[in-house]
């Protein structure tokens, strides 16, 4: 019989040094200060408050449906939609890529309808419905177009993919997914840095071929 | 982005009220969210202009009506403007991407700003941005620059693909002001640059478009819009051309062209268009009239490339509205 020492309490301590808690590093991020983490962020804009010296005649009060739940808001005019659903609805999945309409990181569904969510003020769409990347999935299943993405390895680093996915949501809604081709062109509004493009095309023709 | 008051617009009189005091007509805001939020453009007060109801697509004893709100793509996919102005829907679905034409209008896309870099770079000197500080252009990054209607002073090209299908076309535009309404054609909205790039186009203090106008032409179907860019899509125009022609009897009795990525404003084509009258639709015919359309150009150091670019446009844009049906 070999004797078997007991796992080491001290080697399992050291692999967990600190009690098991998921902080994400959003969480981090706002527990460190806003002023300092955030002053290294270009966008000052992203801020609702604005900058010293400068305010707004009024703040809006708007109303929106995100992902099905009705929300009461009052936003200065300035606000983007992508600015609302990530700094003030905490929904970041959204994407900021590059905050002028040019990357798709940030597309949405405006009532049905795929967006550039940065480039619209949140003001003009009172009563609006919204479905971001967070309201895709149903009952804890996802969403067909997610599953494909991970079936056919539609990303790499996967900044680029919430807006990917929204926006092949949209494109094969609107029937424009019927061969690679056609895919690519009315995709164009999202750039992929990593170039997974033929896992998204592949993503995108499967889940519009079992819908 | 500098602070500013938004209102909304019920109907067209409130909406002419507010700009004729100042404010800036929003619709889609693609373009001036974009340059707000760089501070290239600092409006005080916006008036969001999307509850008139000016989004309907119709048409009238002929003619092809497209409110001014109507959003790009849902003009694009529409049957009567697949059907009847094929050139229309070709020059909107190469324009911009499938987010953007969800969400831009016909008119702002009309009045959408130009692309050169300087314009967008507060550091650098740019007669459209700060009128009498120079173009930063004229020396320096012009590769993708105007090689027609330029003057001293600014060499930026109009971005639009549609307006150059619109002037191809002899599409007509509705506007409504405090001095009431008028019709113009659209090739007269733009203005070149002179000696006074800052001034764009020609519509007065609080003007609004209304819509624009489609007349049907016997060239109407037989048309193409061929755009040359460094990617297959989503990318402004190196070269565009918008080509509409009627051919009866092998002979082109009328021809419509018009090109984009090389003028300061869209550039009608009139001196190719006669050359064109009464002649086989073949490529020699296409290639000796494309000359005309560099006759009175003026290229740049980096630029020199629209000099054989456009003409080759122009003839394949011919050949491809030839194989029409």
């Amino acid at each position: 019989m070999i004797d078997r020492e007991p796992p080491s309490r001290n080697a399992e301590a050291a692999s967990r040094p600190f009690p098991t808690v998921i902080v994400s590093r959003r969480a981090v991020l706002q527990l460190a200060g806003g002023a300092a983490s955030l002053a290294t962020i270009p966008d000052a804009s992203a801020q609702p408050a604005p900058a010293s010296g400068q305010t707004s005649e009024a703040l809006e009060r708007v109303r929106l449906i995100v992902n099905g739940d009705a929300r009461e808001l009052e936003l200065d005019p300035r606000q983007s939609l992508l600015d609302v659903l990530r700094e003030t609805l905490d929904l970041t999945g959204t994407k900021k890529g590059c905050n002028q309409g040019a990357c798709g990181a940030c597309t949405i569904l405006l009532n049905g309808r795929r967006v550039v969510s940065c480039l619209t003020l949140a003001a003009m769409h009172d009563g609006a419905e919204i479905t971001t990347i967070e309201g895709l999935s149903a009952g804890g299943e996802l969403h067909p177009l997610q599953a494909a993405f991970i079936e056919h390895e539609g990303l790499q680093c996967g900044y680029c993919t919430p807006g990917q996915i929204i926006s092949g949501v949209g494109c094969i809604a609107e029937g424009h997914a019927g061969s690679p081709e056609e895919i690519q062109f009315w995709m164009s509004g999202n750039i992929c840095r990593c170039g997974a493009y033929p896992g998204i095309v592949a993503a995108i023709a499967d889940a519009a071929e079992r819908s | 982005m500098i602070p500013f008051t938004l209102e909304k617009a019920r109907n067209a009189e409130q909406a002419i009220a507010a700009a004729a005091a100042g404010a800036r007509y929003i619709a889609g805001g693609t373009t001036l969210i974009d340059l707000m939020r760089e501070e290239v453009e600092r409006p005080e007060r916006l008036v969001d202009i999307n509850a008139l109801p000016l989004a309907e697509i119709r048409v009238e004893n002929d003619v092809l009506v497209i409110g001014a709100l109507a959003r790009m793509a849902d003009v694009a996919a529409h049957p009567e403007v697949q059907a009847r102005q094929p050139l229309i829907a070709e020059s909107l679905i190469e324009g911009a991407s499938p987010q953007l034409r969800n969400m831009a209008s016909i008119g702002g896309n009309l009045l959408q700003r130009v692309r050169c870099p300087y314009f967008r770079m507060l550091d650098a000197p740019c007669n459209k941005r700060d009128p009498g500080s120079g173009c930063s252009a004229l020396d320096g990054l012009h590769a993708g620059h105007a090689i027609l209607g330029t003057s001293d002073h600014c060499i930026a090209t109009h971005p639009s693909d549609l307006a150059v299908a619109l002037v191809a076309l002899d599409v007509t535009m509705r506007v409504l002001g405090p001095q009431g309404e008028r019709s113009f054609p659209v090739e007269d909205l733009f203005r070149l640059p002179g000696n006074a790039p800052h001034l764009e186009h020609t519509l007065l203090p609080g003007e609004l478009i209304i819509d624009v106008q489609v007349p049907a032409g016997a060239y109407s179907r037989r048309a193409r819009y061929l755009k040359v860019r460094d990617r297959a899509s989503y990318e402004f125009a190196l070269v565009s051309a918008a080509v509409a022609l009627d051919i009866e009897g092998g002979q082109i009795r009328q021809a419509r062209i018009a090109t984009g990525g090389v003028g300061t404003r869209p550039w009608r084509m009139r001196a190719v268009e006669e050359a064109l009258a009464g002649k086989p639709p073949q490529r020699q015919a296409f290639e000796a009239a494309a000359q005309l359309a560099v006759r009175e150009a003026r290229p740049l150091r980096d630029n020199h490339y629209k000099m054989e670019l456009l003409p080759r446009t122009i003839v394949r844009a011919l050949e491809l509205a030839g194989e029409v049906a």
